[in-house]
């Protein structure tokens, strides 16, 4: 049996700090070993058993990734710090989740139950994915929500089972050559989620999924691929945190969206890294005619995100939206936005971006809204507004708006603002700490936006915003 | 019982603001603090409630005999009991007024303890409805594109929520009309009681007459020159400041 490390088990007073900081010794079943090589992306087609399609396009994809330069010359040189050879690709007990917390390994079943995910699953959920380095470790869906003919299932299970679906869509909405990160993900990806709604089917309660790093100098990189078909509507959580090692993590994920006509995709992410973490992630969505992807997306943590989320409208009256929020502390670099690609007329998308910066924390927006000159009744929303806290902090902006041709409305807003001493100080003078008040101040320059947020995940973040505000006071 | 300022003596920089200022208001009562621009009496205030600008250089406040200086951090004196309200309250967008002032209520429990919501909004409303506040008031963001009158309201009701043992006003009247003045004193008069002590800090006698004090002092080049019972006030809207000034000189 594998030995849980000591420190975790004596409950640690200090567990409200940060709720994903701890890590259990494990002796994997199944480990790949350091570094990446053809041999690696071998081994993780035996272990996972892969038809010759997939061993195919994991080794393009890695030819693909080698191929590729690192793309410093627009992005952070911290990527350069990234050692692919000293990475472990690929981590797991086993191939297959449970579908009853009881079988799930003790280890991983009390890592998410120290993170709350089975009493969530009770109380709000249609159904859940736990995903504990490279594998899930638990995947379930409501009964009822089965019935309706929704699949829920992990990325492996999604391309054995129902190959007819999975093939049709996966990897045409983000191609392997995106980028050296979607590149190095096709090679070695596993875990993620595979979703598909039926037509007219509307998902009632959200599907979750929830990314767990436990291993040290450890890469996790699951693919997720959920198509709405026509009509149909779902929302899907993604939740994610790691312990704090010494050494960095990789986390890059690829993940793609597909809703057909009139279909709603929701998407949903409040991510928790450590400050270790290089956090490198493709998302995009395909969105057909008069559909509407929304992406929510909040990231908190991580020593470097790059995160994009996108919208393809390549229907008419298609609808895209990302609503961001990051917040870079100390010695954090979050570097996201949002692409939106208006390839049909009447499409309609909306972006508001907030980050907030504290100490060194470094806040970059990216953003891409293209529309080609020939299109006709064509919207773009975009807002970014960026918080400072203390003089030390730094924030860019790089909208790029493309809208060729007279038939279209753009409206762009960007605002900086700065938290004031003077308004800490009145703040304090109510009987509010210094950490109190910076909390406050943080949570009502984001207010507007958490209201997008589902419940519970509102909760969440503000209680995430808390810590981090804590945290940062000297 | 009393707030004690003894001797005090304080400086922004190298510049001299506050050169022993000495001045007791008991328990119970209402003491004015008068005097021209630039004589250091919001000065005073500010750093009584340990705003990060201000060097006090010598002296003391006593709160009911412990030293503010014993509290370095301006939320610790605020929880032990003293409150400003101050001159231009600052806006804080996206915080509601009733989050805002949850969260101050909230940082008077002790830890571990959680503020019972339905207690909490009976206790606001009640306190809202004597202050004759709308409730719709509580879901704006605090101060942001209040009316002057507005702001001082908000002051006023964060006052009678957080119940503090002195309470020192600043400038209170400032940007305020006739009606929004006896608004704002009312609500003061409301919270005059034997717990509690006020220093109201005011350039013009007008608001004296709807907050009537027991003590008025005279504030001149960061000391108190003269004081004297609420009729001095009214000498001084009749004669000005300057004859106190030549006689704070002429003594110094």
């Amino acid at each position: 049996m594998p030995a849980i490390a000591e420190e975790t088990e004596k409950p640690n007073i200090d567990i409200d700090r940060s709720v994903g900081d701890f890590s259990y010794k494990m002796d994997y079943a199944f480990d790949a070993g350091v570094g990446l090589n053809e041999q690696t992306i071998d081994y993780i087609c035996d272990v996972k058993k892969d038809p010759d399609w997939v061993r195919a396009f994991r080794k393009d994809g890695y030819r693909k990734f080698l191929e590729k330069p690192m793309p410093t010359h627009w992005a952070s040189h911290d990527l350069d710090n990234i050692v692919f050879e000293n990475i472990r690709y690929y981590l797991s007990q086993g191939v297959t989740p449970s579908r009853s917390w009881d079988d799930v390994p003790e280890e991983m079943k009390q890592t998410f139950e120290r993170l709350g995910i089975p009493e969530q699953e009770r109380k709000y959920l249609a159904g859940v994915e736990a995903q504990f380095d490279s594998e899930a470790a638990y995947s379930n869906i409501k009964a009822a929500v089965g019935e309706q003919g929704v699949i829920f299932v992990g990325s492996t299970e999604g391309l054995h089972k129902h190959p007819e679906i999975f093939r049709k869509w996966f990897g045409k909405v983000i191609p392997s050559s995106d980028n050296k990160f979607s590149a190095l993900n096709s090679a070695v990806f596993s875990g993620g989620s595979f979703i598909y709604v039926p037509p007219g089917v509307k998902v009632k309660h959200p599907l979750q999924a929830y990314f767990r790093i436990n291993a040290q100098n450890f890469g996790q990189f699951e693919r997720t691929l959920i198509i709405a078909d026509e009509g149909s509507e779902v929302m899907y959580m993604e939740g994610c945190t790691a312990p704090k090692f010494e050494t960095s993590t990789l986390h890059s994920a690829v993940v793609e969206l597909v809703a057909l006509k009139g279909a709603k995709i929701q998407y949903v992410t409040v991510q928790n890294w450590s400050a270790n973490v290089f956090n490198l992630v493709t998302k995009r969505g395909l969105a057909h005619e008069e559909a509407e992807i929304k992406w929510i997306d909040c990231n908190i943590g991580s020593r470097l995100t790059m995160k994009y989320p996108g919208v393809i409208m390549k229907g008419r009256k298609a609808r895209g939206e990302v609503i961001s929020i990051a917040l870079a502390n100390d010695g954090q670099h979050q570097d996201t936005g949002a692409k939106m690609i208006h390839a049909a007329d009447e499409t309609t998308s909306n972006i508001v971006s907030k980050s907030i910066s504290i100490g060194t924390g470094q806040s970059t927006y990216r953003g891409l809204v293209d529309i080609p000159p020939h299109r006709k009744g064509c919207k773009n929303n975009t807002e970014c507004d960026a918080l400072l806290i203390n003089t030390n902090s730094r924030t860019d902006t790089y909208p790029a708006i493309v809208a060729r041709g007279n038939k279209n409305a753009c409206q762009h807003e960007a605002s900086v603002s700065k938290i004031n001493a003077e308004q800490i100080f009145y703040m304090q003078q109510r009987g509010l700490t210094e950490g109190q008040a910076m909390s406050l101040a943080v949570n009502g320059f984001v207010n507007d936006l958490v209201r997008e947020f589902p419940m519970e995940y509102s909760v969440e973040l503000k209680r995430l915003i808390d810590l981090e505000m804590e945290g940062s006071v000297g | 019982m009393s707030l004690s300022i003894q001797n005090l003596t304080a400086s922004i920089g190298d510049q001299p603001i506050l050169k022993g200022l000495n001045l007791e208001v008991p328990k119970g009562e209402v003491h004015a603090i008068m005097g021209k621009n630039g004589s250091g009496k919001s000065t005073l205030a500010k750093i009584m409630a340990g705003h990060p600008d201000y060097t006090v250089t010598g002296g003391d406040v006593l709160m009911d005999g412990v030293s503010l200086f014993s509290m370095e951090e301006p939320d610790a004196r605020a929880r032990a009991g003293l409150f400003l309200a101050f001159q231009y309250p600052m806006e804080i967008p996206g915080v509601t007024i009733a989050n805002f002032i949850r969260a101050a209520v909230q940082a008077r429990l002790p830890e571990g303890e959680e503020l019972e919501a339905t207690d909490y909004y009976a206790n606001l409303y009640a306190k809202m409805d004597a202050l004759k506040i709308a409730r719709a008031f509580t879901s704006r963001s605090v101060n942001e594109g209040f009316s002057g009158g507005e702001k001082k309201r908000c002051e006023i009701l964060q006052m009678s929520m957080l119940e503090p043992k002195y309470a020192v006003l600043d400038e209170t009247d400032s940007g305020l009309d006739i009606d929004a003045l006896k608004i704002v004193s009312e609500g003061v008069n409301a919270l005059r009681s034997p717990d509690r002590g006020f220093l109201v800090i005011t350039h013009y006698q007008r608001l004296l007459d709807y907050i009537v004090p027991d003590k008025v002092h005279v504030m001149v080049d960061g000391r108190i020159a003269l004081s004297g019972d609420k009729d001095l006030a009214l000498e001084l809207e009749a004669r000005g400041y300057d004859w106190v000034t030549e006689d704070a000189l002429a003594t110094a």
